[in-house]
């Protein structure tokens, strides 16, 4: 009764119903239109998770390890132009002697480091020695991504896009005396699960250390990720230095203790040879190594085989933001 | 056994054999290179590559007088002269992936590198005494120079090998890592510290060691050149 059917006679369509000749002209247009517009909802959504993984241009997540996502880092330097080294270069090309001497042996060597539970010691000239857990190091201050310049002393280099936030809202939080000149950084160094550490290349745990004002300043990045994920073990996981003005060897991987001290630090690579590796390291393509030129470097990953070295930048390119740190100070004598 | 390896030695297709297998480290170097398997840094790869294996190159054409002499195997002399110049093919291969690769064939920067480099230094004065060693090293050069004076340069092979080491420390030395340096240093010293041996335990005419009657020459020569006393 309510539903028409067949038999309650009036059943055909009237005049009102027939649809416009226009309309039926461009019905595959209509069809076509809704079709997009549905489709656009649907890629918003989806759309907004990739913007997560794809960041700055460079390209996806390796999706090798766990996602650690930062927010593009505003700062002045904080993103460079330049061509990002392939992860698969960056995470297999290391100088991790705890792990072999060889670049290729971390990446192979690596894998016995035991990142959790990790915890860094503050101790020195502070307020108050604190032991701050990875999970609350994590939290300490909003992850951004930078993509610095690395320059390792040897004569190649990196562009890579880490995870982290400046070292400076570490050294708030560890309210360090006015008597703090100089900041020590120890990396891990346990012979249960480095190996390597045995040998006596160098004194063991790699020490390095910063004066107080270069840690201070925005560029200095305390790394948690690199590519939009987590550190792999070979880069220093779980919690590192970087200090892209520096030759690389300065950026302590894998931190366990970190010192506030009045005197300035004895490093690792100075001890072993103080003619050829001072304290302070800065890029310099004007101060050669003593056995080697430092005026230019070959980029991992980008020139061909049979491609010209490319000139090294004062300060790797970040003269304008650091510059300021060295004024008046003899860089051949402070090297 | 030695009877076998010096009749193998002596057939036709034993040369030929060792020449293949002397260029297999080239053809998988250029196979590496085109596949792009030499890791993050090729040319470095190439470089230090190039330089193993002109050491291991040298290691054998140094183990080939202590296996013919000491060992028996004397089929092994005639291929003294392919594995020394096979020592001079792989350090001119060195020699082009650092000045092509490293230098981008700029004379220039190659000669600022040798006056900077005291290991770059000491690896060109090897190729250059290599260099002799291979304009020499055929038979026309031999009748030329006479054979004792042929055998006194050639022996500028011991000289090379220490430059050779000489060369490999100091380029390891910047990182401390003399694992293999250690390795080609005890190789080098038993195939030289042999040939030492062999020296001293010689025998003059007459029975006697040769190391005791240059002993005995030196002392009656210090003792002519003391004054008489009182």
């Amino acid at each position: 009764m309510l539903i028409k059917t067949d038999r309650d006679a009036f059943n055909h369509p009237v005049p009102s119903d027939i649809t416009p000749r226009a309309v039926y002209v461009q019905r595959r247009t209509v069809l076509r239109r809704m079709g997009s517009l549905m489709a656009a909802g649907g890629i918003a959504g989806w759309d907004q998770r990739q913007a997560f993984a794809q960041t700055a241009g460079w390209g996806q997540r390796p999706g090798a390890l766990a996602e650690l996502h930062g927010v593009a880092g505003r700062g002045d330097g904080f993103s460079v132009m330049e061509k990002v080294t392939p992860y698969k270069d960056a995470s297999t090309y290391n100088n991790f002697y705890e792990f072999g001497t060889d670049k290729a042996e971390p990446a192979v060597n690596a894998h016995t480091l035991k990142t959790s539970p990790w915890s860094v010691d503050i101790e020195g000239l502070v307020k108050k020695p604190l032991r701050l857990t990875l999970e609350e190091l994590l939290k300490l201050a909003p992850m951004e991504e930078r993509i610095y310049r690395l320059r390792c002393v040897e004569g190649w280099s990196m562009v890579i896009p880490w995870v982290g936030y400046s070292l400076s809202a570490l050294i708030r939080r560890a309210e360090p005396l006015g008597s703090a000149r100089y900041i020590e950084f120890v990396s891990q160094a346990d012979p249960k699960t480095m190996p390597m550490i045995r040998s006596t290349v160098l004194d063991w745990p790699y020490v390095e250390g910063l004066r107080l004002d270069e840690a201070m300043h925005p560029l200095a990045l305390l790394g948690f990720g690199m590519y939009g994920e987590v550190l792999p073990n070979q880069n220093g996981a779980p919690v590192r230095l970087v200090v892209p003005w520096k030759y690389g060897f300065k950026s302590a991987k894998s931190l366990v203790k970190i010192r506030f001290t009045d005197r300035q630090p004895a490093t690792a690579w100075n001890k072993a040879a103080a003619n050829e590796y001072g304290f302070y390291s800065n890029v310099n393509p004007t101060v050669d190594h003593p056995r080697w030129s430092q005026a230019s470097e070959r980029r991992i990953g980008e020139d061909g085989l049979f491609a010209r070295k490319r000139k090294t930048l004062m300060f790797n390119g970040y003269e304008a933001q650091v510059g300021q740190l060295y004024a008046g100070m003899d860089l051949k004598k402070y090297f | 056994m030695r009877r076998a390896i010096n009749r193998f030695l002596g057939s036709p297709v034993a040369k030929p054999l060792w020449f293949f297998l002397s260029l297999l480290p080239l053809v998988w170097l250029i196979f590496g290179a085109t596949s792009d398997s030499l890791g993050a840094n090729p040319a470095e790869a190439l470089i230090r590559a190039s330089g193993d294996w002109t050491l291991r190159a040298l290691c054998l054409v140094l183990a080939i007088t202590p296996l013919r002499s000491g060992a028996g195997l004397t089929g092994l002399a005639r291929f003294r002269r392919m594995a020394g110049l096979f020592v001079f093919f792989y350090a001119v291969l060195h020699l082009l992936a650092y000045g092509w690769l490293d230098m981008g064939l700029d004379l220039d920067d190659i000669a600022k590198d040798i006056a900077k480099r005291p290991f770059i230094l000491v690896g060109f004065s090897a190729i250059v005494l290599l260099m002799l060693l291979a304009l020499t090293s055929f038979h026309r050069a031999i009748q030329w120079m006479g054979a004792a004076r042929w055998k006194r340069l050639h022996s500028l092979v011991y000289g090379i090998a220490m430059l050779a080491i000489l060369h490999f420390f100091w380029m390891r030395a910047a990182k401390h890592n003399f694992q293999a340096v250690a390795v080609y240093a005890a190789v080098l010293a038993s195939l030289l510290g042999w040939r030492v041996w062999r020296w001293m335990t010689q025998r003059e005419p007459g029975g006697m060691l040769r190391v005791r009657a240059i002993w005995q020459r030196l002392s009656q020569a210090a003792q002519s050149r003391r004054p008489p006393s009182a």
